[in-house]
């Protein structure tokens, strides 16, 4: 063990044993997980996990790092708080569409706004899993749940549309069904500075089997989805034979020499947001991948800062001169 | 003629004083009369300055020596239209030679800037009271945003009291005459003007005003001189005009123990203690925290120590506030949350994770008038129930809980000693009445502060995260510890090794565990002291914010030779050991709380067969003294 930083995916599973339905999306995210974070030169016990309430939120157990199963919807309140306590610390969040999205909205965004200098993975299945089968915010209008046995009313949110309208600075989508390129955007994640946002299209086999068939499923995805990566050309198909390109506030198809350069790095965050809105169109590829990736002032930084700027200019601070102040007064 | 002429009131106890003295030409030779304890209440609007003018008495009655207490009471609008009822702000100060524990059941002054202060705080006063009513605020508009059709000069309504009328508008307006500043300037000294004639009244040396307002307004010369004018010219108006045909002092208090005295609000006192109480574990601070009435000033004030390594962040909500305090405690800082009522149940949850995951924090509740938003700005201490049992689950935790403003120093510190000793949340129960009020705080010598430093475990040998040692106490690591990564949440865990588990036998174990670590606390806390006899008819029990009132009522019914005692409860969860016999040697355990009787409920499942008498008040406001000595006198016959 002299050498802690050389880990391997076997060093970072831990010993429980996990319980996920078999066929389940979140063993796929989890192996990956695994091997991105062996790969990153931090030792095991530099990573912390913090997780809300849900399926994807056990994850934490089958990680052998430290690790933090809360309240359902708060992760990002305490794992603010550990970043902050512990700034040398990698700190990851597991949510879902139900933990991070609805009862935890609230805090999602705020997470994002402050730009906290922590990782955030959103496991989407568009149901609710843990509770057995009722629908979700991003859950398709109409879709039949236990609870919504006639068709839920409830139009749904675009995580990735609330990511960006919340000042995210770094923004990504990728898919359970696809290790690969899941492990190419962790890794892109891992070295941003500052929040990283990453969607993850999740299959639920048991309540919402086959939710991302049509876009993710591994012989259609190369023909329904665009891969977004900076500075590439949005070229995707079987063939790398199509392209589509930014047309002011929509998108158009093109052939694949007349495809668009992706810039995630742009200032405005309008054309990641118009690229997000092609969830659900039948014309065009649904978008994955680098969505945005630019640099803003991280918080948990930005607060030890302030604190050693006082530091600097007050000397550190002594009790005793808070408690006798010049006011005080003595009786003999 | 006076301008200002006193109206001596028919009944007024001044009237026999007056023609007893038959006044001579010097006013400096007015007789001086000495009074052992005053109460005067300054009021206004919003907007008049009566907040510093209360705080500035204040100071100086602590320069020569008084014991004190002080009530601000201003209206939970920031600033309601000028001139309205609901736009008086007050201020309560009772200085005085001997001990005092209350700012006082009835004010012998009021000082009223304008009708509407007048109105409001009339009904409070002593009989024979003295009133100053600032008359250049006083014509027909005035009248009419207080809501009266009749000026109560007129009305018959300070009959019996001793009314003192003065245009101090305009007396400002003359002695500013000259300098430079523009009318609406010039107004915002009245307060001044108004602190000097109180002064003057009641003897206290100008110097610590001045002082203060030189280094208050060091960057406006022009202000300074203002003030110290305005100051001056009320403190000179004393003897040149003819409003008062006597003079007061109240000596210093020679019962004051030695030491090194400062006048402290209750939130003050709580934040330092939590500084104190974070440097004796050797912890850094984080405090996660939401705006809300009465506990921002705790934010405020810790949000300036940042050369004492204190974080704080403002979190989203009540919930994100108590979640980041919870992330920094697994991290291994002191966590810290504070909030009053609402933000409390907001945080119901979060506190159950504390508990289940055994990792300290300190919840501080600056209790208010309840229940949903209630009266933000009155007082109650009707939390108490929810501190000790609100939680879904068997969710032990202990409470500690604030008598007085300098007592919060004190027990903040000792919130932070049970949570860091014991891996526990603590909830820290303070109230709007102390959080507001004020008192003279004799300074801890820093020796007496013991050091309990908090304890983090490296060694990965045997560990697992509930592992116990003799108290019952689990390991506290810090993530980034090599050897030791391990993983806690609020799913129940085996005892044995800290895995998820929900084995039906271990779950009985595990909440036996958490129930007894809890009662642990009590191997370290003392039982509580009685005041006055050890035996006899009456012992009234009090917790939080009452002791003052209880205190002053059972000395007064002491000192009329009747038996009765006081004991008081800091560590209201759980209770101290020894507390049982020291109730059965009295006949009726008295129990009065600003509340529907939840201390008695509490006590009565605990010690059941001690014949608890619950004494409730829920008017937003303290017990009075004199409502505490009548209803011990009817007991006790």
């Amino acid at each position: 063990m002299s050498d802690t930083n050389i880990l391997t995916k076997k060093d970072l599973k831990s010993d429980q044993e996990v319980r996920w339905c078999p066929g389940c999306g979140d063993y796929s995210i989890l192996n990956s997980m695994q091997a991105v974070l062996a790969g990153l030169g931090i030792p095991k016990e530099e990573f912390c996990i913090v997780s809300g309430i849900g399926c994807s939120s056990r994850f934490p157990y089958y990680m052998n790092t430290y690790g933090f199963h809360t309240i359902h919807g708060r992760a990002p309140g305490i794992a603010t708080g550990v970043k902050i306590a512990n700034p040398n610390l990698s700190v990851w969040m597991i949510t879902g569409d139900g933990d991070g999205l609805s009862i935890g909205g609230n805090h999602m965004i705020h997470i994002l706004r402050r730009n906290v200098d922590v990782k955030i993975l959103l496991f989407n299945n568009q149901i609710y899993g843990l509770t057995k089968g009722q629908y979700s915010p991003t859950s398709p209008a109409g879709l039949r749940t236990k609870s919504s046995p006639y068709g839920s009313v409830d139009r749904s949110f675009n995580p990735l549309k609330l990511a960006l309208g919340a000042g995210a600075t770094f923004v990504a989508r990728t898919m359970d069904t696809h290790p690969k390129h899941m492990e190419q955007v962790l890794l892109e994640a891992a070295t941003h500075r500052g929040s990283a946002f990453v969607e993850i299209f999740q299959n639920c086999v048991i309540f919402n089997d086959g939710c991302f068939d049509a876009v993710a499923g591994r012989k259609v995805r190369d023909e329904r989805t665009v891969d977004l990566r900076a500075g590439e050309a949005m070229v995707y198909g079987d063939n790398h034979d199509k392209g589509i390109r930014l047309d002011g506030f929509d998108v158009r198809a093109t052939s694949a020499a007349e495809a668009g350069v992706w810039d995630p790095t742009v200032v405005s965050s309008a054309p990641a947001t118009v690229l997000a809105e092609l969830d659900g169109r039948e014309d065009l590829p649904t978008a994955v991948g680098l969505f945005r990736r630019v640099n803003a002032p991280v918080f948990d930084q930005d607060v030890h800062a302030q604190v050693r700027a006082v530091l600097e200019r007050k000397g550190p601070g002594r009790l005793e001169d808070l408690l006798y102040t010049k006011d005080a007064w003595t009786v003999s | 003629m006076r301008k200002d002429a006193a109206r001596p009131a028919a009944r007024a106890p001044w009237d026999t004083l007056r023609t007893m003295t038959s006044l001579p030409n010097t006013r400096a030779e007015l007789p001086l009369q000495q009074q052992e304890s005053v109460v005067i209440r300054f009021a206004g609007d919003s907007g008049d300055g009566m907040q510093i003018t209360g705080n500035q008495f204040t100071d100086t009655s602590a320069f020569v020596g008084n014991d004190l207490a002080t009530l601000p009471d201003f209206p939970a609008e920031i600033r309601a239209p000028v001139g309205t009822r609901p736009g008086v702000s007050g201020f309560q100060v009772r200085f005085s030679s001997a001990d005092v524990h209350t700012p006082g059941d009835q004010p012998d002054v009021l000082v009223a800037m304008n009708p509407a202060a007048l109105i409001v705080n009339i009904r409070d006063l002593k009989p024979g009271a003295i009133i100053v009513l600032n008359t250049g605020n006083w014509g027909e508009v005035d009248l009419k945003k207080a809501k009266l059709d009749i000026d109560p000069r007129k009305s018959g309504v300070l009959d019996g009291f001793r009314v003192i009328e003065i245009d101090i508008n305009t007396r400002v307006k003359e002695a500013l005459a000259s300098s430079g500043l523009s009318s609406k300037d010039v107004q915002r000294c009245k307060n001044f003007y108004t602190l000097g004639l109180m002064y003057w009244l009641y003897s206290r040396p100008l110097e610590p005003t001045l002082k203060w307002l030189e280094k208050k307004f060091a960057k406006s010369p022009e202000l300074v001189n203002a003030n110290q004018t305005a100051l001056r010219a009320g403190y000179n108006a004393g003897d040149i005009h003819e409003h008062f045909q006597t003079r007061y002092a109240v000596a210093r208090c020679e019962t004051m123990l030695p030491g090194t005295y400062r006048n402290i609000m209750g939130n003050q006192a709580l934040s330092l203690g939590l500084v104190a109480g974070a440097n004796l574990a050797r912890l850094k601070i984080f405090l996660g925290s939401y705006p809300i009435t009465p506990a921002s000033d705790i934010l405020h004030q810790l949000s300036s120590y940042k050369d004492h390594g204190v974080i704080t962040m403002q979190a989203e909500d009540e919930i994100a506030a108590i979640c980041s305090a919870i992330g920094a405690a697994f991290a291994g800082q002191l966590g810290i949350t504070t909030t009053s009522g609402p933000g409390m149940a907001l945080k119901t949850e979060a506190m159950g994770l504390a508990i289940s995951t055994e990792l300290p924090l300190v919840i501080v509740d600056i209790q208010r008038a309840g229940p949903s938003t209630g009266m933000p700005t009155k007082t109650e201490q009707s939390d108490l129930l929810m501190a000790v049992f609100g939680r879904n689950g068997d969710a032990p935790m202990p409470v500690v809980s604030c008598s007085t403003p300098a007592d919060a120093f004190e027990c903040a510190i000792e919130a932070v000693r049970i949570a860091t000793q014991f891996m526990t949340p603590v909830i820290l129960l303070s109230d709007g009445y102390i959080a507001n009020g004020s008192e003279p705080w004799r300074l801890p010598k820093m020796a007496d502060l013991v050091p309990f430093p908090a304890v983090f475990r490296t060694d990965p040998e045997g560990f697992h995260p509930f592992l116990r040692d003799a108290r019952g106490v689990r390991p506290w690591v810090k993530p980034g510890t090599k050897g030791l990564e391990h993983r806690i949440g609020g799913l129940e865990k085996d005892a044995d090794s800290g895995n998820i588990s929900y084995d039906a036998k271990n779950h009985e174990r595990m909440t036996n565990l958490r129930h007894q670590k809890v009662l642990n606390v009590r191997d370290t806390i003392p039982t509580p002291a009685v005041f006055g006899p050890e035996q006899g008819d009456l012992l009234v029990l009090g917790w939080g914010s009452t002791y003052g009132s209880i205190r002053s009522a059972v000395d007064l019914v002491q000192r009329q030779g009747k038996s009765v005692a006081q004991i008081h409860i800091r560590h209201v969860w759980p209770m101290a050991k020894g507390l049982d016999e020291i109730f059965a040697r009295y006949r009726t355990v008295l129990v009065p709380e600003l509340n529907m009787g939840q201390m008695t409920r509490l006590l009565r499942s605990e010690y059941p067969g001690i014949p608890f008498l619950s004494y409730p008040k829920v008017q937003g406001l303290p017990f009075t003294t004199t409502e505490l000595v009548e209803r011990i006198q009817t007991i006790l016959g």
